[in-house]
């Protein structure tokens, strides 16, 4: 056990001033977001400005959920993110399988193809994309946004197979003599042991939906269909520079799931920036 | 190495892999191919392309707009990317010290990352608002004059390039985790020869994380050339198009302009300059990064 220097004891004295400073500065954004959405409209234009609202007005909320229409565009956001997720989870996890586990003529160019695909930047593929949605007949409806979760994705599908070359073969080869077939190993035995990737992988499409803009800009037509990114950024350009104190508060609200989602399940979101960032 | 394939192996993972066949062929190979075509064509949606050859990278290339756009991308990526990585890796390295509260400090300086980037973007948008934004009031304290941030042509791309430090609570995270990987005897050593916390973390750890910085790096090339979402919903290119970056001039010729063989030659320019980045990135790497074993 080291023992513990003065020199030490002051360098940590430092590091915790420096960093409860740099962490009130981080989190003043968050604050001001806060009080600001809980200020009557005459009070959000006062200087110099007031940290916490004289008098809380939570009549905000509603009035914001009302105006922005809030509900409308939170129900396509939920619906949008769902469904994706439910896909990506299902056809990455079989697509996985297939390259992990079976063997099959081609696969590995199949499967270096995959990655090779990671490199493109979405700008490339943006205006066919838009235009194969267009033969479909799906733009100005959601489907755009979760149908092609439901036909793999190569960082997913990547990830997936990484974890799945983790699990020992004598677990599948055990359930085969069992009788199994692929499809039920598949699901009894690889799902269950792949959790901590799915939830990964299932944590980060729900905050991609949530978070995507460019998707929604492209594809959504109608107000009606509205994801939240979109109809949020929809109100600001129409009333912005007046209602701040409504923008704030729908603000609040669309970073509150995201919040809770990371209270909840911290650990998994990390474990997976952890796992994409640095891939070895 | 020819191993046995059995038939019904062969039908399961034909079976299993036909999701991404169906979704690599529609959603990945087909828009790909096409979109090389269409850049050498005059293509509005509305009509049937019509082959031009290299007509739209010629016009590019007389574009002024678009050589405005690349500019402030470059502009923008040159000081936004190596501010944030050394940031989050200053931020990583206080992190790692053992103080007293240190999971709370963690979880505050990830938090931002997390906000949407609409949210996010209304969020410093009221900010960095010249007349009530915190900002300027927080100036106003030490009796400076601020400036209407985003409305000033000088000052709005520093606005972005500011903004930017508040969300790189992922990198700190990355970071964090490759500290961990660091061997603790490495540190042990460069004690015995009498090295201080300073030397330790230039010395050990920054090459020994190399790879991680590397690859965060690479990864940030790719991220802050294709910024699009937040300068389009905060100042929508202006004041006098010095935010206008390229994603969103591409955005605007091809759907604004519905010029989108146009917009698919700056996708592909945007792809091969990405391309060229990463291996003279890769090649310039390999004399600095430090691959251990394995």
């Amino acid at each position: 056990m080291e023992r513990r220097s003065s020199r030490e004891t002051i360098l940590q004295v430092f590091v915790f001033v420096g960093l409860g400073l740099l962490a009130v500065v981080f989190l003043m954004p968050l604050l001001w977001m806060v009080s600001t959405s809980l200020k009557p409209i005459e009070e959000t234009m006062k200087m110099p400005p007031t940290m916490i609202p004289t008098s809380p007005k939570w009549g905000n909320y509603s009035e914001a959920v009302r105006q922005i229409p809030f509900l409308l565009y939170f129900g396509n956001t939920v619906w949008v993110s769902v469904a994706g997720t439910i896909g990506i989870l299902i056809s990455c996890s079989l697509v996985a399988y297939g390259f992990a586990f079976l063997r099959w003529p081609g696969r590995d160019l199949f499967f270096w193809l995959t990655v090779a695909t990671m490199m493109i930047p979405f700008p490339v593929i943006m205006v066919p994309m838009y235009g194969v949605f267009r033969k479909l007949g799906m733009i100005g409806t959601l489907m755009p946004l979760w149908l092609p979760c439901w036909f793999g994705a190569a960082w997913d599908i990547f990830l997936m197979r990484q974890f799945f070359l983790g699990i020992p073969k004598d677990l599948l080869d055990a359930a085969r003599i069992d009788g199994c077939t692929e499809l039920q190993i598949w699901r009894k035995v690889v799902l269950p042991v792949a959790a901590p990737v799915m939830v990964v992988v299932g944590l980060f499409h729900v905050i991609y939906s949530w978070n995507d803009f460019l998707g929604p800009l492209l594809y959504l037509t109608k107000q009606e269909k509205y994801t939240l990114s979109l109809g949020l950024q929809f109100y600001q350009s129409q009333n912005g520079g007046t209602q701040w104190h409504l923008l704030m508060a729908a603000s609040v609200l669309m970073v509150l799931p995201v919040l809770i989602l990371f209270l909840i399940g911290q650990r998994a979101l990390i474990r997976g920036i952890t796992m994409t960032g640095i891939k070895a | 190495m020819k191993t046995f394939v059995s038939k019904s192996e062969f039908r399961w993972a034909m079976l299993f892999i036909a999701p991404w066949v169906v979704g690599f062929a529609v959603f990945m190979a087909y828009p790909v191919v096409v979109s090389l075509m269409y850049s050498f064509c005059e293509y509005s949606v509305l009509s049937k392309p019509i082959w031009i050859g290299l007509g739209n990278y010629r016009d590019l290339a007389d574009d002024d707009v678009f050589w405005i756009s690349l500019w402030n991308t470059v502009r923008f990526a040159i000081f936004a990317l190596p501010l944030g990585m050394l940031f989050s890796l200053g931020l990583a390295a206080l992190l790692h010290i053992s103080v007293v509260g240190r999971a709370t400090f963690r979880a505050i300086f990830f938090l931002p990352s997390l906000v949407p980037v609409v949210a996010n973007a209304i969020v410093w948008m009221w900010m960095f608002n010249g007349e009530y934004g915190l900002l300027n009031a927080g100036l106003h304290v030490f009796g400076q004059q601020g400036a209407n941030w985003l409305g000033d042509p000088f000052w709005a791309m520093p606005a972005l390039i500011f903004m930017g430090l508040w969300g790189v609570g992922g990198s700190i995270i990355i970071f964090l985790a490759a500290f961990q990987e660091v061997p603790v005897e490495m540190y042990e050593a460069a004690e015995l020869d009498g090295a201080s916390s300073w030397q330790k973390f230039w010395g050990v750890t920054v090459p020994l994380i190399s790879p991680v910085i590397f690859f965060q790096f690479i990864t940030g090339i790719i991220g802050v050339l294709q910024v699009f979402a937040a300068p389009y919903i905060m100042t929508g290119g202006g004041p006098m198009r010095r935010t206008l970056f390229y994603s969103m001039y591409l955005y605007d010729n091809a759907f604004r302009f519905l010029r989108m063989g146009y917009a698919c030659a700056m996708a592909w320019i945007l792809f091969l300059i990405i391309l060229a980045l990463t291996l003279a990135a890769t090649r310039i790497s390999a004399r600095f990064v430090h691959y251990q074993g394995t």
